[in-house]
C-alpha cells in the first residue's frame, strides 16, 4: 500500500522542530508500524539522510518505550495497543500518516518522536516502593489477600509508564499514571505501612514535574494501551484527602527501623 | 499541618475545594429553581415567598440577616471555585507548549470541553442577573419588593429571556461534567455504583435545564403575566 508520512522531525538539543514529508510507496500490510518505520529508515540511512529517532525497545508491547501521537491518537488507532503492537493492516492504501512526539512540557523531546520520560521515574522514586523484611523469602500465600484487591492491583500494575495518558490528556496531566502507581501499591498490605505518604510524595513530585491538572475528561483512559480505569484516579483523590485530613494522619513515618 | 500545607498546595487538593465549593453551589440552584417554580403558583403566593427568604431565620436572626449570610457563603464559594479553576487552568496551558497537529479529543465531551470558558460565561452571566432582578438597575421597571412584577416585566423581553435559556443550558452543560468530575474528585466511587454517577449527573443538569427555562418561556407565552 501507498502511504504519506508527515514526520515531527526535531534535532537534538534544538527546542523547535518542523513535519516532514516522507513517501512509503510500498507498506505491506502484514508489516508491524515500527517494521515500516525501519524499512523508510534504511532508505534515509541508504541516501545518506538522517533517520527517524524513535524509541523502542521490547515490540512485545509490554515495555512501555515505544510511543507516539499517530494520527492524533497515542499509538494510533486501535484500541489497547501499543505503537510496537500496531500492524500496518489498520490503515489503508493512500492514508496520510501524521507522527508526533508525545507533546507535554514535562516531557521535551530528545529528537525527532524521542522524548525524555525521566519526570515519571521520579515520580516513581518518590513514593513507588515498599518497606519489605530482609531474610528468607517468605511461604508464597502466606499473606491472605481478598481476591477482589489483588485483581485490582493487578489491573493497575498493567501500567507500562509509557506516556500515553500524559499525552492524550487535554491538559497534559499525569494523574493517570501517577494513579495507577500509587493504588498497584496501596492495595495490597504490603504497601500499607507507606500508603499516605506515598500518594503525597508522588503527587507533590507529579506537579513538581510540570504536569497539567486533571479535569476528568477520560481521554487518558480511551489512550491506555493498558486499559488502565479512571476509577484509579478518584482512589488517588481518596488517598490524598485521607492522607490530609482523615485516617492517614495518624501515619507518619514508613515503616522499618533506622538504618 | 504540613500535610494540610502540602494538600492545599497541591493540584489535588485545590479541585478538592473546588468540588466541595461547587456542590455548595449545586445546591443553591436546585433550590433557586424551586423556588422559581413557585412564580405558576401566582403573583401574590411568589412575592410571600420572596419576603420570607428575608425573614428567613426569624426571630434569631434580624430581617435579612440569614439571608445575607448565605449569599456571603455562596460569594465566597463562588470566589474559591472561580480561583483554583483559573489558576490550574494555568497549570494546564503551561503543561502543553507545543499543541498537537492532530488532536481527537479522545472521550471528550462537549460538556468537559467547556467547563472554563463555560465557567466565566456563567459568572458574567450571573452579574447581569443580580443587577438585572436582584438590584434592577438594567431592569425596565424595577419595584423593590414586588419579585413577581420584576420576574414578569424583565422576562418580557426576549433578549433577556433568550440569554437566560442560554445561560440555564452553559450551565446544566457545566453540571453534567461538573457532577460527575467532582465525585470523582472526591474519591466518591465504587464499583456498585460507578455506572450511576454519569446518569445522575445527566438527570441533574436536564432536570435544572427544564425547571429554569420554563419560567421565562412562560412569561414570554405569556402563561405568566
Amino acid at each position: 500500500m501507498r502511504l504519506t508520512l508527515h514526520v515531527w522531525r526535531q534535532a537534538s538539543g534544538s527546542p523547535s522542530g518542523r513535519f516532514e514529508r516522507y513517501d512509503m510507496p510500498d507498506a505491506d500490510e502484514h508489516m508491524s508500524f515500527l517494521e515500516m518505520l525501519d524499512v523508510l529508515n534504511n532508505r534515509l540511512i541508504e541516501q545518506g539522510k538522517d533517520p527517524i529517532a524513535f524509541e523502542h525497545d521490547c515490540r512485545e508491547g509490554i515495555c512501555g518505550s515505544c510511543g507516539m501521537v499517530i494520527n492524533g491518537r497515542p499509538h494510533g488507532p486501535v484500541q489497547r495497543v501499543t505503537a510496537c503492537q500496531l500492524h500496518m493492516r489498520s490503515f489503508k492504501d493512500g492514508d496520510d500518516i501524521w507522527l508526533e512526539p508525545w507533546r507535554a512540557r514535562a516531557f521535551p523531546v530528545l529528537k525527532d518522536l524521542v522524548v525524555d520520560r525521566s519526570a515519571f521515574d521520579r515520580i516513581i522514586q518518590a513514593g513507588g516502593y515498599i518497606s519489605i523484611r530482609t531474610g528468607a523469602a517468605p511461604d508464597a500465600n502466606a499473606v491472605p489477600i481478598p481476591k477482589r484487591d489483588a485483581d485490582s492491583a493487578m489491573d493497575a500494575a498493567a501500567c507500562i509508564g509509557c506516556g500515553a495518558c500524559v499525552a492524550a490528556c487535554p491538559n497534559g496531566s499525569a494523574m493517570l499514571f501517577t494513579a495507577a502507581k500509587i493504588s498497584h501499591l496501596g492495595l495490597l498490605p504490603q504497601g500499607q505501612p507507606e500508603r499516605f505518604s506515598r500518594v503525597l510524595d508522588m503527587v507533590g513530585t507529579m506537579d513538581e514535574e510540570g504536569f497539567g491538572s486533571c479535569t476528568n475528561h477520560g481521554s487518558c483512559e480511551a489512550a491506555c494501551p493498558k486499559g488502565i480505569s479512571l476509577d484509579f484516579i478518584a482512589r488517588l483523590n481518596r488517598d490524598l484527602i485521607r492522607a490530609t485530613l482523615g485516617k492517614g494522619m495518624e501515619v507518619e513515618a514508613p515503616a522499618g527501623g533506622a538504618g | 499541618m504540613a500535610r494540610v500545607s502540602a494538600f492545599y498546595r497541591s493540584t489535588v487538593g485545590k479541585k478538592v475545594l473546588m468540588a466541595i465549593t461547587g456542590f455548595v453551589l449545586l445546591g443553591f440552584v436546585v433550590v433557586h429553581m424551586i423556588g422559581n417554580l413557585k412564580a405558576f403558583m401566582g403573583a401574590e403566593y411568589f412575592n410571600t415567598y420572596a419576603e420570607a427568604l428575608r425573614a428567613l431565620g426569624a426571630p434569631f436572626f434580624g430581617h435579612g440577616q440569614a439571608l445575607w449570610l448565605f449569599r456571603i457563603v455562596l460569594l465566597g464559594s463562588v470566589l474559591i471555585h472561580a480561583f483554583f479553576g483559573i489558576q490550574l487552568w494555568l497549570v494546564s496551558n503551561r503543561a502543553r507548549p507545543i499543541g498537537y497537529e492532530k488532536t481527537p479529543y479522545l472521550q471528550t465531551t462537549a460538556a468537559s470541553l467547556t467547563m472554563r470558558w463555560g465557567g466565566l460565561l456563567i459568572g458574567g452571566y450571573v452579574v447581569y442577573h443580580l443587577m438585572h432582578l436582584t438590584i434592577g438597575n438594567v431592569n425596565p421597571d424595577f419595584i423593590p419588593g414586588d419579585a413577581y412584577h420584576n420576574l414578569v416585566v424583565g422576562f418580557e423581553s426576549t433578549t433577556a429571556a433568550a440569554a437566560y435559556v442560554i445561560a440555564v443550558f452553559v450551565l446544566a452543560l457545566h453540571l453534567y461534567h461538573g457532577t460527575w468530575s467532582a465525585l470523582q474528585t472526591l474519591g466518591l466511587n465504587h464499583p456498585k455504583y460507578n455506572s450511576w454517577r454519569r446518569g445522575i449527573a445527566a438527570v441533574l443538569a436536564i432536570v435544572l435545564l427544564v425547571g429554569f427555562a420554563t419560567v421565562p418561556v412562560a412569561v414570554q407565552l405569556g402563561v405568566l403575566k
